[in-house]
């Protein structure tokens, strides 16, 4: 049943990649101005153009272009940036590190700060804090990533300057990490100067993904805890002697968090994305900022390759709280 | 719920307030050319980085203090204020026009229907929606109707998803049924009897996607992808404020807080609105 269930998923999963691919397939041929024309130098004969587009298998149809093209992408060739003139996958992978980081440390801070506002709330239900907590989440809802960013900036960047709000480590530091994933080895290597100064520079860019998803955990995870509280078995629990909290705690917490649940799963890739502009906003050196500067310099090769992998980090993602969310599910479990 | 409680309960100055800030944006936008104290678009290096008016250094006639240009604040505001909202009222209303179509079509047919439109916004939905819009406008070339159209594509599956939901549950109601008992065709009961069911649902996210039009397009010109004339937009005055942010801080807390006005107004107007309308409630 769950294998079932896993292998549909799976199933769907490679339908919707192949519905992104022939979509930025599609999104980038459109695009005005002919790519060949750009990369000759004046005084190119119409041979040199007919060569260079046979080259690129510009000349074969627009179908058979896009199936050379996704073997390719199958096979683990993306192509080579045209700005910096290096394999496109290996500067992705490069980059994909400092963004998950980033992403799963916003990630955490969202379900810590959510979670604990929704308990708070739950456990002062009907009364001013539970009224603060409605307010307080409503306005961090409203406002958007990009806007808590630059509210961040002018808090804790100039009027208060105790966090980095530009980069991801200090320049001037000498790295001794063999990977990509900074802040994991740092503390691996238990260089917890390092941490330190890789988290001065996360927190403001962190904070600032985390606050949207912080407020939605919150205003869900509390109505499911306040229905649940209702509930039978809650209220004996009550009877049985144990306070609001450690009943929230040990009895409703599991059984209210399943829709929470699912719902930061499909959140989660709204933060991912939201990491594009944020990082730029932070000069963090991350997939999102690189994706900007591809755009910008119109590196197309590069633009597909980030789009992919940013696309397959989404469905990863479905796919991990689908299978997650029937594991912990009784009903599915057994069913 | 009766309305004098809804009442109470705050909707009336909610939407006050909101619609009062957007129609004075609304406003000052299009008297721009009557109202802005100077030109925006005229620089002087004898006026750069002027601060507001309360600190000592402003001068008058620029009330909000002027960028490391000398151009005149208020002014570029005002101004940038005509493309957030053509932006937002154009690209909203598109969205909502395919989305919703679309969200009818699958929620009331199912289906075949259903199954095809369902797997695009899958689709949509596995792009990061600020990189996609980039990228579009990139590919379309700067300029208002490509900002629009970026806008529009990127945003239509939130109308989609919500009005697909919203349908597939009208449709199970007893007088969808009746409808069809008295021989009414299904496209007909879709338009005359589901649609306007689910009209307070589109007015409400209507609003709610101004907003979010406003901020995309406030990204774009961030990143210097919007429009490519030299007229001014709130994305471009935060990106000039974001360089000169230790020398002039007002010209990124200005813009900011317009915009932070804007999208709070727009979002809380749409719901607002929405329980005004909403017939449960009603």
């Amino acid at each position: 049943m769950l294998l079932q269930r896993f292998l549909i998923r799976l199933l769907t999963m490679l339908v919707t990649l192949f519905g992104v691919a022939v979509v930025v397939f599609v999104v980038i041929r459109v695009a005005p101005g002919d790519p060949i024309a750009m990369m000759l130098p004046p005084g190119a004969t119409d041979a040199d153009i007919a060569r260079l587009r046979a080259l690129y298998g510009l000349d074969k149809t627009i179908v058979q272009q896009f199936f050379i093209w996704l073997s390719g992408v199958v096979r683990g060739d993306f192509g080579t940036s045209i700005s910096l003139r290096q394999d496109v996958l290996s500067l992705v992978l490069n980059r994909l590190p400092a963004t998950l980081e980033l992403a799963t440390f916003a990630l955490l801070m969202a379900v810590a700060i959510g979670g604990t506002a929704a308990i708070l709330g739950a456990r002062e239900r009907g009364t001013a804090v539970e009224a603060g907590i409605d307010i307080a989440s409503g306005t961090a809802l409203a406002i958007p990533d990009f806007l808590w960013g630059l509210v961040l900036i002018l808090l804790f960047g100039v009027l208060m300057p105790v966090f980095d709000i530009s980069g991801r480590v200090s320049p001037q530091l000498d790295l001794p990490f063999v990977t990509q994933f900074y802040l994991v080895e740092s503390i691996l290597r238990l260089r917890f100067d390092l941490t330190w100064d890789l988290l001065k520079h996360m927190l403001m860019p962190a904070v600032a993904l985390a606050l949207p998803l912080a407020a939605i955990i919150t205003q869900l995870l509390k109505q499911s805890l306040k229905e649940v509280l209702d509930l039978d078995y809650v209220v004996l629990a009550r009877v049985k002697g144990f306070s609001e909290t450690q009943v929230i705690l040990r009895e409703a917490l599991k059984n209210a968090a399943l829709p929470t649940l699912t719902l930061v799963g499909v959140q989660f890739t709204f933060l991912i994305g939201g990491t594009v502009i944020v990082e730029r906003l932070f000069s963090y050196e991350g997939l999102g900022n690189m994706a900007i500067d591809a755009v910008i310099n119109r590196d197309l090769p590069l633009i597909q390759g980030i789009v992919l992998v940013f696309a397959l980090l989404f469905v990863l993602i479905n796919l991990a709280v689908d299978m997650m969310y029937a594991l912990l599910n009784p009903r599915l479990r057994h069913g | 719920m009766d309305e004098a409680r809804m009442a109470r309960r705050g909707v009336g100055p909610r939407l006050w307030l909101a619609g009062g800030w957007l129609l004075l944006a609304l406003l000052a936008a299009i008297l721009a050319p009557l109202i802005a104290p100077q030109d925006p678009l005229a620089q002087d290096l004898m006026l750069e980085r002027l601060p507001p008016f309360w600190l000592d250094g402003a001068e008058p006639g620029y009330w909000l203090g002027t960028d490391s240009l000398g151009r005149d604040l208020l002014s570029r505001l005002i101004f940038a204020g005509r493309i957030a909202f053509i932006v937002a009222f154009a690209a909203a209303i598109a969205a909502c026009l395919v989305g919703s179509a679309l969200g009818l079509i699958a929620g009331y047919f199912g289906g075949w229907a259903d199954r095809i439109i369902s797997r695009i916004v899958d689709i949509w939905m596995a792009f990061p929606p600020v990189l996609f819009a980039i990228l579009l406008v990139a590919v379309l070339g700067t300029g208002l109707s490509s900002v629009i159209i970026a806008i529009a594509v990127i945003d239509w599956t939130r109308f989609c998803r919500v009005i697909r939901a919203e349908a597939m549950g009208q449709s199970r109601m007893d007088y969808v049924e009746n409808a069809r008992i008295a021989g009414y065709g299904r496209i007909g009961i879709m338009l005359r009897e589901v649609l306007p069911n689910v009209v307070p649902s589109i007015v409400a996210l209507l609003s709610l996607d101004m907003g979010i039009a406003v901020i995309v397009e406030a990204i774009l010109s961030f990143v210097n992808l919007s429009i490519s004339t030299d007229d001014p937009t709130w994305g471009g005055i935060i990106a000039e404020g974001r360089l000169s942010i230790h020398q002039a801080w007002w010209v990124l807390v200005f813009p900011l807080i317009t915009l932070i006005l804007t999208v709070l107004s727009f979002s809380q107007f749409g719901e607002a609105l929405k329980a005004r309308f909403d017939p449960v409630l009603r």
